[in-house]
């Protein structure tokens, strides 16, 4: 049997709450990198949020951007040093609210970067209010009684924005099992791959739990991706090598 | 030097190319939309990026990966499209980074209108975005001093880690004049503290400095004091005897300089402060100015005194300061004269 | 004979990060991992693993968010 070992990316213990998804994701990415032999040449463009949190402990290059606008900045700086792994690491109210149009925009002109958009349907940080990825009825702080969908629009389906582009490459998935963890890291892969090899823009979504704002436990809090949140946001690869795959 | 007749816009475009810019990420907005035009071409052929960004908040953040990426990178706006850049101009001084920012004055607040004016005095020398940072800028007054001064602009903001920016107007951009244009600057991207991956080195965080660095109060506050000592430009026209001093800066200067001399032809000591720099504002320029002088004269194209202020505090009230507003107007040189002779019949 | 010495290899653990979130212990197969009455010195309860349970999947460390878990070569 194989060893596994910590990457040496994850230069120190992630803050993150208990039993949240962005300490997987973070593996993930530094397990995808140091395997491709890219660690040394990576700049991550970092959103607002709890992302923001990893700036000290996930050892690459960081950019931190304003709020919303981290597809911009990574555009700014795969456009000057192509030779640059370059991706950004963002939230569902970063990437899909306040940055609907930066990070639209880099798919749009089919840019070369890597997007990984984290959807735990809420804004963390701020301590918990709607995100355009919650779901209807869900409370939150912003939506005190449960999102109303009448009032608020349907949650946002990034994927379903972006698979009409013509763009390299697009997945959706999650950290709810261990089968979903080993399958986002896949997806993670395929996606920097389409960047390296020059096939244009590649986004993997994330569905992850935030137990802390959700106010649920490890068991329900995976559950809920499981059983509802999927429903929701299938998971899976929608494009792959500039090709619709999905049914 | 050979020269060439060149649009404002165009000239400087050229000469930020020739100052070892090589991207420009920005969005049209009149009257400086010839900018991005210019680069739209010109940037490719020296293997520099244009990109027409969705909107000026995306071209600011495209801005700022560049330039946390050690390249010579700048935008180009005007008006509401201006106010669009803040966000990120604060975020790059945050990061203590360089670029370069041009501010084509149009009319107005809101959506305004597109002809010439000198509305963001405030905008551009007090701040404009949130914190505590400010911006060497730079008021050129003809298509030429466009030139020499954005190279000016991105070697102060390499010299300082700072933006930096250009306050021009629709008149100095849209005017063509001779130019001389500089050689070309190759700018060399890989400073020590661009990201471009580890390299085998230490990871490097482009985020606010003040996270790192111990007793940041009074670092900042002696970057910018180093600045506001050593960057004052300005330009002197007869004030060593002048009775009343006019202050004015970019397309009011070169009007106020046809009233001096007006003016002495007919007897009366007008004189010229010409600011370029307006943050800092030149007041060292005050020492050489006639001690007896009896008024000074703010010839601003706003609607309300902006740089009267600066005057005032520069001056230390030794004598009264008034302005002279010319709105939406660019004023006849004969009505500058007309106001300074009766400030001066009422200071008897 | 406990079943970690028929292998090559051995899950080790890290107890100062783990944040006590019970992921691992909701994903293993052999129900080898327990919270303890421990607390780290972070205030959490850590999860402790019976060697003797485990078949060393590694999918303890797949889900950890907190990389409490290696597996090591053992001689």
């Amino acid at each position: 049997m194989s060893e596994k070992r910590i990457p040496k990316l994850l230069v120190e213990p992630n803050k993150f709450c208990p039993g949240c998804g962005h300490g997987i994701i973070n593996r993930v990415v530094a397990e995808v990198l140091e395997e491709m032999g890219l660690a040394e040449q990576t700049v991550g463009s970092l959103a607002v949020g709890c992302a923001c949190l990893m700036m000290d402990t996930f050892g690459a290059d960081w950019i931190q951007a304003p709020h919303g606008r981290a597809a911009a900045v990574a555009v700014g700086v795969k456009r000057v040093r192509p030779e640059c792994c370059v991706f950004t690491y963002q939230g569902d109210g970063d990437s899909m609210a306040i940055g609907f149009s930066e990070t639209m925009y880099a798919a749009i002109r089919n840019e070369n970067i890597t997007a990984i958009l984290v959807n735990n349907g809420i804004f963390g940080m701020t301590g918990g209010q709607m995100a355009p990825t919650s779901l209807p009825g869900q409370r939150t702080t912003t939506s005190p009684k449960g999102r109303d969908a009448e009032l608020t629009g349907q949650p946002l389906n990034m994927v379903n924005q972006m698979k009409q582009l013509p763009i390299g490459y697009l997945a959706r998935g999650a950290v709810s099992s261990a089968k979903d963890i080993n399958k986002l890291k896949k997806y993670i892969k395929s996606a920097i791959e389409t960047q390296m090899n020059g096939g244009g823009y590649s986004m993997v979504e994330v569905l992850s739990p935030c137990p802390t704002n959700w106010k649920m436990n490890m068991e329900t809090s995976i559950s809920h991706i499981e059983n509802t949140v999927k429903d929701i946001f299938p998971v899976g690869e929608f494009v792959k090598n500039g090709e619709r795959i999905d049914a | 030097m050979s020269r060439k007749l060149m649009k404002g816009n165009d000239a400087l475009a050229e000469a930020a190319v020739r100052a070892g810019c090589r991207f420009f990420g920005g969005y049209p907005i009149t009257p400086q939309s010839e900018i991005l035009e210019y680069l739209s071409w010109r940037l490719p052929e020296v293997d520099g990026t244009f990109v027409q960004a969705e909107s000026e908040l995306s071209g600011v953040n495209m801005v700022y990966g560049a330039a946390a990426a050690g390249f010579r990178a700048m935008t180009s706006s005007s008006g509401p499209g201006y106010s669009l850049l803040q966000e990120g101009i604060s975020y790059i001084a945050s990061a203590e980074l360089p670029a370069v920012f041009v501010n084509v004055q149009r009319y107005g607040s809101g959506l305004g209108d597109i002809f010439q004016a000198q509305s963001d005095y405030w905008q551009a020398t007090r701040g404009g975005g949130h914190g505590d940072y400010r911006m060497l800028v730079f008021a050129p007054a003809s298509a030429q001093e466009s030139v020499d001064l954005i190279a000016l602009a991105f070697d102060k903001a390499d010299e300082y880690r700072n933006p930096t920016m250009i306050l021009s107007d629709a008149s100095i951009a849209q005017m063509m004049e001779p130019v001389a244009l500089p050689e070309m600057h190759e700018h060399d991207p890989n400073a020590d503290w661009a990201v471009r991956g580890k390299q085998g080195g230490e990871f490097k965080r482009v985020t606010s400095t003040m996270y790192y660095i111990d007793d940041f109060d009074t670092y900042i506050k002696n970057k910018y004091d180093t600045m506001a000592e050593n960057e004052q430009r300005w330009e002197s026209v007869q004030v060593e005897d002048a009775d009343l001093i006019l202050v004015a800066y970019g397309i009011s200067s070169r009007i106020c300089k046809e009233a001096v001399e007006s003016a002495r032809s007919q007897g009366i000591k007008l004189g010229l402060l010409r600011p370029i720099t307006l943050w800092p504002f030149p007041v060292k320029a005050f020492a050489e100015i006639n001690p007896e002088v009896k008024a000074f004269l703010s010839v601003e194209l706003s609607s309300l005194p902006k740089m009267e202020e600066d005057v005032k505090l520069a001056c230390g009230m030794k004598a009264p300061v008034e302005t002279f507003l010319g709105g939406a107007n660019i004023p006849e040189s004969s009505a500058i004269v007309e106001r300074a002779v009766s400030i001066l019949k009422e200071q008897r | 004979m406990a079943q970690s010495e028929k292998k090559n290899v051995c899950m080790t653990q890290n107890h100062d990060v783990c944040k006590g979130c019970g992921y691992c212990i909701l994903q293993c197969p052999k129900d080898a991992l327990s919270f303890s009455e421990k607390v780290n010195l972070k205030g959490y309860n850590i999860v402790e693993l019976d060697q003797d349970k485990c078949i060393q999947c590694g999918i303890c460390y797949t889900v950890c968010p907190d990389y409490v878990f290696e597996r090591v070569e053992v001689s």
